[in-house]
């Protein structure tokens, strides 16, 4: 039988990935933003009950990050970078949704049979946590690889981190979670300021090695 | 006494954080080149007085024992050689337009920020300080990587920083999984972060977590390690950034993941019923070697050629440490030492090469003897001691894989030597060709500093020929502790 607390971080947890998995179908990049942000939000949420489960006030700080500056504050920027720079606003992906969808499952699947066997003598809480936390952080690298616009890339990076950060706020009494999100805050906004300054307006083609070995007569 | 020794690790930290505030401020490239020498022979002693002075008892986040001094002082010495290198080179842009001063003084600041890091990651004690430190250190080399702005030196630093938070992510992820496992054994808080109470207690820890955060660990790591299917952010940032850059990357950033690799292989070690991280290590060793020997035939860009080459070369070292035991750990140690110096000292000359000639690419370089003595004949032995003849270095350390192999898996030890062959067949292809025959290209006297090139090659050289008994003793001793 297990308890409330256990009950609400369960499906805190649980709903991360399921928006995780509605990233994977956005096709135009202003409605990935907004999933983001919804993504931001659960985030914050779930934060919040484990810090308040664990006793743990510092972790409002890291809660408190998620809500304001990766659920309200990135956003808006990057909607306003679009604007700005006239970025496609629609998302070219690799692999069709279908293909995409079906591996998101697999995925989330590998990461259940993996955490869930070995933490076997963890308690309930962590393990659960663990797993859904690697479900998230395996999403997000699906959405980083099956999409060409640097911008939906960053997308993809924060919601690694969201990952990320439920797997730091789910091991008990970890230390140096705060620590860690602050400095993922600040790359992240390097980052975002990176794009607007060097004005990686189209798409960087994919992260496969194949591509700059042409540009550079390397190959064929 | 204690007191002094904390002084040096201190030292070794504060000087670069310190210098890099003060870069980031001052104009004038002259005066930012010479501080960033200055403060990189700072930091240098600092690490030699860490070898002299008594050793601080480790703290929550600094240790320093016989394994992490070692490599502090080859940064550091690598580190100094690589600014002097940087200070020639970086006039050499200035002068062509290449390089902006605002972007100088980024530059140099970045320079110093990247030394804090990784010096960072080998002092700490904490699993969670080294994880950050080692991510300071790779992302002050992205933003490095695409400091001359053109599409490709972007896009190898987007390629870069993509790749580079996969392994961000897996790396973290396994750090918590190492908290997992030893939150039952040590308790919460701090203290199942520190590594030294960490390996103490290790055998009681889970060993089902502790597998699975060390395959994590060892993607995670190992993409910065540039092993075989995660190299691919590897040969592009090499080929667009700065050289003085791809001398740090291949000598030192790859070796700062690898140590970070090693300390988790000594924490699976003292759990006896956790999964032998050799079979793992062993594979994606000899895959890397293999991968890369054969991929340094179809190389057209010089600066790509030798990144191909520190992929097979980490790849020994990995399939080194996998095999294990004193002699093996022994020749992965002193191959890293071998490989950090020789590589830079390559890349060294491959910096003033390209900047004379104007490309990178290997169809347009040849003759370099004739034209540039100097230059050319360092390239040589450079490249003579990174493909593993005698009596240099990396001979010494390579027989020493080869040999020990054979004694105890003979069929590793015919692919291992296979890779070797197929990729020293592949380097001295490319050698004779830029090396001798009609020069080609400008024939521009060269402004060059050669003697970091020459004194890294002296010691590798030195090194071959004769190694001194305490520092003999000295490897032995840490090959010891890796188990």
């Amino acid at each position: 039988m297990h308890s409330l607390a256990f009950d609400i971080s369960h499906s805190l947890a649980g709903t991360l990935v399921l928006i995780s998995f509605m990233m994977l179908y956005q096709d135009r990049l202003y409605s990935l933003f907004n999933v983001f942000a919804l993504h931001a939000v659960v985030l914050a949420a779930s934060v919040a009950w484990q810090a308040m489960i664990q006793n743990a006030p510092h972790l409002y700080v890291t809660a408190a990050i998620a809500l304001v500056f990766k659920a309200i504050v990135i956003p808006v920027a990057l909607h306003r970078i679009i604007r700005q720079l006239g970025i496609h606003r629609d998302i070219e992906t690799v692999v069709g949704i279908g293909p995409t969808m079906l591996a998101g499952m697999g995925l989330v699947a590998l990461s259940m049979v993996i955490m869930l066997r070995v933490t076997a003598e963890a308690d309930a809480l962590a393990r659960e946590d663990l797993a859904f936390a690697l479900s998230v952080v395996l999403l997000s690298l699906l959405v980083m690889v099956t999409r060409r616009n640097a911008v939906s890339q960053v997308v993809g990076f924060m919601s690694l981190e969201n990952g990320l950060v439920l797997a730091a706020t789910g091991a008990k009494g970890m230390p140096l979670v705060v620590e860690i999100s602050v400095a993922f805050s600040i790359l992240i906004a390097f980052i975002v300021i990176g794009i607007f300054l060097f004005r990686i307006r189209e798409r960087f083609d994919s992260v496969d090695v194949g591509d700059l070995d042409r540009s550079r007569g390397e190959r064929g | 006494m204690t007191a002094t020794a904390f002084d040096a690790v201190y030292g070794v930290l504060l000087i670069p954080i310190g210098s890099a505030a003060l870069l980031a401020l001052l104009p004038g490239y002259r005066l930012t080149a010479r501080l960033n020498v200055v403060a990189s022979l700072a930091t240098f002693i600092a690490a030699l007085l860490l070898l002299v002075l008594p050793r601080p008892a480790a703290g929550a986040y600094v240790l320093v024992d016989d394994l992490n001094i070692v490599f502090v002082v080859l940064n550091s010495f690598v580190g100094f050689t690589t600014s002097l290198f940087s200070a020639s080179y970086i006039a050499h842009e200035l002068q062509t337009g290449r390089l902006t001063p605002a972007y100088l003084r980024f530059y140099h600041a970045m320079y110093q920020v990247m030394m804090f890091g990784m010096n960072l990651a080998f002092v700490s004690n904490n699993i969670g300080l080294m994880w950050v430190a080692v991510e300071v250190a790779t992302l002050t080399t992205v933003l490095m990587v695409g400091i001359y702005r053109t599409h490709a030196a972007l896009e190898a630093a987007w390629k870069y920083f993509i790749l580079g938070s996969v392994g961000i992510a897996f790396a973290l992820f396994g750090t918590i999984l190492v908290y997992m496992a030893a939150l039952p054994v040590i308790g919460e808080g701090n203290d199942a972060m520190v590594w030294t109470l960490l390996i103490e207690r290790a055998r009681e820890f889970d060993t089902g977590l502790l597998n699975v955060a060390f395959v994590f660990l060892f993607l995670g790591y190992g993409t910065k390690v540039g092993l075989a299917p995660l190299h691919a952010w590897l040969p592009d940032a090499h080929a667009e950034g700065p050289t003085p850059i791809s001398a740090v990357l291949s000598g030192l950033l790859l070796n700062v993941a690898l140590y970070a690799l090693l300390r988790f292989k000594m924490l699976l070690a003292a759990n006896p019923e956790a999964l032998a991280p050799g079979t793992l290590m062993v594979t994606m060793g000899l895959g890397s070697l293999l991968f890369a020997a054969f991929m340094l035939y179809r190389r057209r860009d010089i600066k790509r050629l030798f990144a191909y080459s520190s992929i097979e070369h980490m790849g020994i070292i990995v399939f080194a440490f996998g095999m294990g035991g004193p002699l093996a750990n022994f020749a992965g140690l002193l191959h890293m030492v071998m490989h950090s110096l020789t590589k830079s000292a390559i890349f060294f000359a491959v910096g003033h090469i390209t900047q004379i000639k104007g490309t990178q690419q290997i169809s347009e370089i040849r003759g370099l003897t004739e034209t540039h003595p100097a230059l050319g004949w360092g390239l040589v032995v450079g490249v003579a001691a990174i493909a593993g003849l005698p009596p240099l270095g990396i001979f010494m350390s390579e027989f020493l894989v080869v040999s020990s192999t054979f004694a105890r898996q003979p069929w590793l030890a015919m692919v291992l030597v296979v890779g070797l062959l197929v990729a020293f067949g592949a380097l001295m292809l490319r050698l004779t060709s830029v090396a001798f025959g009609e020069p080609r290209g400008s024939t521009q006297p060269a402004q060059a500093s050669y003697v970091p090139m020459f004194a890294h090659l002296a010691l590798v050289l030195v090194a071959g020929v004769y190694l001194p008994a305490p520092i003999v003793a000295w490897f032995q001793h840490v090959a010891q502790l890796l188990g």
